[in-house]
């Protein structure tokens, strides 16, 4: 394989008494782009620190290609790294700083050239070699960042959110760009970001963190459509939860009372046990609303309380027998009045029921 | 209308700043320059025999009216200061010249006639004659070729003087080697300094450049007479060397040159410091990470980017330090020995000792000057600097 394979095995971190990770362990293969992603002091950023040297490791072994790298200085773990702020060299050109990688590895004078020549094509700024850092926009900086990141076909890909500092529509076009990148090279790319809808966009697979662990696993469908506990249903895309107790649970197909007695049936993850607690997520936009009560699939009573335009879709509040719920609907699907009499329906595979 | 009232409002307005700054710095400054090229003690008593004076050639003795002119010059001289500074004044052209006048002075007021040459054999010397010469003209170059250890001979033309008669240049040049080896004591201590004091976060920095402060704020003097004890042979480094069995005698630590680059390198040290991390302190803090990510080691990353970028820094302070220092007085005047006093100190002397003020205005235009093309230097540097980074 010519791309590196990571291993996290039980890694912490302390700063004194903070934990800041936990007895993580974490495997990525070799050219697979993963994404940490969690609320800020969730561990992410430092798990990336300490992968790519910046950080000790308090307890536990980093491998890459199945070789310790805990004590290897930054500058031998041959990993490029891209920073939110971009950190180019202010002092040389575009061409000096995507050469930088090259020279410190002695590479002659004409083949730097070609190389940070193709370098600099592969993000579209050949025409801006020139140029100082000051006198480029920051997307074009961040392009800048990642060819000299990339210039010296490092092992590993190590990006620290690296479109935070970039406008939306820039960012979007970024994450298309790094994407067909990582395509075209098959890079090993871990990406550090705390915005869900990036990491969904990018990765081959997401690791969701938060206090120091790693919540969940999967990829981008698997964490969205079947979260692991409440953070990851939480914290990734919005969700209606429900809670109330298991009354069935067998071969996934699990039923669960809420607290007034309405049955409803969903899917869930194995080990739920009969009589526990559980919380039914169910995401706006898979739910329904009907005038009456839907004659399949689960249904809850409710009124709408206040009806939002978003563009793209139509999203509705409403007030349940057990507090607010949120509808996204087509712009196609009538609009009920505010303060009508709904019905909420939702097929059971779209309710994912998890311990709470 | 409302232009001009507004333009002499303006004018108003800084016109306070604009006579403060030529009260106390311009006008300070004209007199010195003046001061280093004025020569009015001989031509102000002697208005006649300068008249006379310039049309000879300086060969042999002066013809009778020229003699005549001295002589009535002399009679007519009744301002004893006046008399005095010329006489002091020619003096230090021609040694011999104030017996010379204390016996001509009383004859030439009892009898304006009366003849110089048989007055005193001195007055058949060309010598004589040419140092009146060489002396009426209000205007001089003397002072400042002193400042070189040049002088005029009797031709007019530009000489070495004679070794040993004059030490300025020597000085002058010592001044210059105190101010390098002391700036280059600052960098070597500071660079390192400023490094940390931009590394370091909370209370760490706070004290770090708290301790380059302190001193700051103290005064000049407390911190040299510091030195002053410390650097004793029965000081407390002294006694800490001979106490830990490092060295059986006291080291020479005070009055001589060790002495005055320990003790102006510790007042200087702020001067470099503070450029330098004021620099450091801008520099993104993820450059170094990015550099070792780059492949970089601690050490070439340190020469490839940390030292480029802090390179303004190094110039402010390497020039702040350097200028302070070649104006540096009370330091070395307390701590140094007599061979390691400075250009200040002489004029010091120049000015209150021996009361030569044009020497001692000669001196502070070298310093001056020597200031001035520093400056330049750093200004054309720090533009190429400018349009490096920009």
């Amino acid at each position: 394989m010519s791309h590196s394979g990571i291993r996290f095995d039980n890694v912490s971190k302390a700063y004194g008494n903070l934990r800041v990770v936990e007895g993580l362990d974490l495997d990525i293969a070799g050219g697979e782009f993963v994404s940490l992603l969690g609320p800020s002091g969730s561990g992410k950023t430092t798990l990336l620190m300490m992968l790519a040297g910046f950080e000790d490791v308090t307890s536990g072994r980093i491998l890459v290609d199945g070789a310790l790298v805990n004590d290897i200085p930054t500058y031998r773990r041959d990993m490029g790294v891209v920073f939110q702020n971009y950190a180019l060299f202010p002092h040389l050109d575009i061409a000096r700083n995507v050469a930088f990688p090259l020279e410190m590895r002695g590479m002659g004078r004409a083949d730097i050239r070609q190389r940070v020549d193709r370098a600099l094509e592969m993000v579209q700024l050949l025409h801006l070699r020139d140029r100082r850092p000051s006198q480029l926009s920051g997307g074009q900086q961040q392009r800048v960042a990642l060819a000299r990141a990339l210039v010296f076909e490092p092992r590993v890909v190590l990006m620290d959110e690296p479109l935070g500092a970039l406008d939306k529509q820039l960012r979007e076009q970024m994450q298309l760009d790094i994407r067909a990148i990582h395509r075209r090279l098959g890079v090993t790319i871990v990406f550090v970001t705390h915005d869900q809808q990036e990491a969904l966009t990018m990765s081959d697979r997401i690791a969701v963190f938060d206090k120091g662990r790693i919540q969940q696993i999967g990829t981008p469908r698997e964490v969205y459509d079947r979260p692991a506990n409440r953070f990851v249903a939480e914290f990734i895309g919005e969700t209606n939860l429900l809670a109330g107790t298991v009354e069935t649970a067998e071969n996934g197909g699990t039923a669960v009372s809420l607290s007034d007695g309405t049955r409803i049936e969903g899917r869930s993850p194995a080990g739920l046990a009969r009589g526990s607690a559980a919380l039914a997520s169910i995401r706006p936009e898979r739910a329904r609303l009907h005038a009456a009560r839907p004659a399949e699939g689960n249904a809850l009573p409710a009124q709408v309380t206040d009806i939002l335009y978003q563009g793209s879709h139509i999203r509705v509040d409403l007030k349940g027998a057990d507090g607010q719920l949120t509808v996204h609907l087509d712009r196609s699907a009538g609009e009920p009045a505010v303060g009508a009499p709904v019905w909420l329906g939702f097929a059971p595979d779209d309710c994912w029921i998890i311990s709470p | 209308m409302t232009g001009r009232r507004n333009r002499r409002r303006a004018a108003l307005l800084i016109a306070p700043l604009a006579l403060f700054l030529g009260v106390f710095f311009f006008w300070p400054l004209a007199t010195m320059l003046a001061q280093s090229v004025s020569d009015p003690a001989v031509g102000r008593v002697l208005p006649l025999t300068s008249a006379a004076i310039a049309d000879w050639d300086g060969q042999g003795v002066p013809p009778p009216e020229i003699q005549r002119a001295f002589a009535t010059d002399l009679h007519e001289a009744t301002d004893d200061l006046a008399v005095g500074d010329m006489v002091r004044r020619l003096n230090s052209a021609q040694s011999g010249f104030r017996s010379l006048m204390n016996k001509t002075l009383p004859a030439v007021r009892e009898d304006v006639d009366v003849d110089l040459a048989s007055l005193d054999r001195k007055w058949s010397n060309p010598a004589y004659w040419q140092a009146i010469r060489g002396a009426v003209s209000p205007l001089t170059d003397r002072n400042l070729l002193a400042t070189m250890d040049l002088e005029r001979n009797a031709g007019g033309e530009i000489n070495r003087m004679p070794a040993g008669s004059s030490a300025n240049g020597a000085i002058i040049l010592r001044t210059l080697v105190v101010s390098a080896i002391v700036t280059l004591c600052c960098l070597l201590i500071g660079l390192p300094y400023a490094m940390i004091a931009a590394s370091v976060t909370g209370w760490r920095r706070a004290v770090l450049l708290g301790a380059v402060l302190l001193p700051l704020w103290t005064s000049l003097l407390v911190r040299t007479a510091a030195w002053f004890i410390l650097l004793q042979d029965s000081g407390l480094i002294n006694g800490m060397l001979t106490g830990l069995g490092i060295v059986d005698q006291p080291v020479q630590l005070i009055f001589n040159r060790l002495g005055v680059v320990i003790a102006m390198t510790h007042v200087l040290l702020p001067f470099m410091v503070l450029p330098i991390y004021s620099v450091l302190a801008t520099i993104p803090a993820n450059l170094m990470p990015a550099a070792a990510s780059l492949g970089a080691r601690p050490l070439r990353a340190f020469w490839r980017v940390l030292l480029p970028l802090a390179l303004r820094g190094i110039l402010s302070g390497v020039l702040l330090v350097f200028m302070t220092a070649i104006g540096y007085y009370i330091t070395p005047a307390l701590v140094g020995g007599a061979n390691d006093q400075m250009i200040s100190a002489v004029i010091t002397q120049y000015a209150t000792g021996s009361a030569n003020w044009g020497m001692a205005a000669a001196l502070g235009v070298v310093l001056l000057a020597l200031t001035l093309v520093l400056y330049a230097c750093y200004g054309w540097l720090s533009r190429e600097d400018a349009v490096r980074l920009s």
